[in-house]
């Protein structure tokens, strides 16, 4: 890659840093508290997308 | 002293309304990713060089936050999000123009594609049937999502596989994660905007289909 290009995908990434930035203290300040058995809830699945894509890779391999 | 059949008429509307900003949002986002695959069909037709993905992205980019908020709560909204998607389209098609030229590109692209609508189906799915609100993980989300974007900055310079697989790794989860963020905002009536919703669901999609497409293609090298 060009180091032009390089330093316009940093510079794009780094407005999205921005912006997320900005999400994240909104979030932290006025989002929700989660309750007890909701990091649970949310985790199950998010594991179970690891599996997916660790057999994905295996099927490619 | 409160009315309950106020109250039970008012959670009624609001269920009526979240179930109508959910169908909405999923026509929406049937139609900008059938128009995204055409658009990826219109550049592999085209053979746009790899650059075109950089420049889509940054565009979309751009729209997404700057345009798009100010016009989703008028019709242009659905012509911008048509813009952004179709743009998004262009890019990946360039992308898979790559992959398709490596001796198991085809099998590579199938198994992302199929991955990435398992992932989304099955986190969906779980996420309307559960009920539960995943509101809470909106923090965490965009503390996640500023981590692997500064890892991302160190890798266009380093350039090291390990931390694109790492990068590409935990862009998967993060987007897994708005998924079940974005579903349940739109059941629990807190996004009531189909054309957001539908721009939230749509990245998620994109990103777990590049990344996925990323992560396949360097495990299945033989190097």
């Amino acid at each position: 890659m060009d180091l032009f290009l390089k330093i316009v995908a940093a510079a794009a990434m780094g407005m999205m840093v921005f912006y997320a930035w900005r999400a994240y203290q909104q979030w932290q300040q006025q989002g929700p508290k989660p309750q007890k058995g909701d990091w649970q809830a949310a985790i199950l699945p998010l594991a179970m997308v690891m599996g997916l894509v660790v057999l994905l890779i295996a099927m490619v391999r | 002293m409160a009315n309950p059949q106020y109250s039970v008429l008012s959670g009624a509307q609001s269920a009526i309304s979240a179930n109508k900003v959910l169908k909405n949002t999923y026509m929406l986002l049937s139609a900008t990713l059938g128009f995204s695959a055409l658009m990826a069909v219109v550049s592999m037709s085209l053979a746009l060089p790899s650059w075109m993905y950089l420049v889509s992205v940054i565009g979309a980019m751009v729209m997404g936050i700057f345009v798009l908020p100010r016009t989703a709560n008028s019709s242009s909204g659905i012509g911008v999000i048509f813009a952004i998607t179709g743009l998004l389209g262009l890019g990946l098609g360039s992308i898979l123009t790559m992959y398709l030229a490596l001796p198991r590109g085809p099998e590579i692209i199938a198994t992302a594609f199929a991955g990435t609508g398992l992932i989304f189906l099955g986190l969906s799915g779980y996420a309307l049937t559960s009920k539960r609100d995943f509101s809470f993980m909106g923090g965490f989300l965009f503390a996640g999502i500023m981590v692997v974007f500064m890892a991302a900055i160190a890798n266009i310079f380093l350039a090291m596989p390990a931390l694109s697989l790492a990068v590409s790794g935990g862009i998967i989860l993060l987007m897994s994660g708005f998924i079940l963020f974005d579903t349940s905002r739109i059941i629990n009536g807190g996004e009531t905007n189909y054309i957001m919703a539908t721009y939230g669901l749509y990245l998620s999609i994109f990103n777990i289909f590049i990344s996925l497409l990323q992560i396949l293609g360097i495990m299945s090298s033989d190097e």
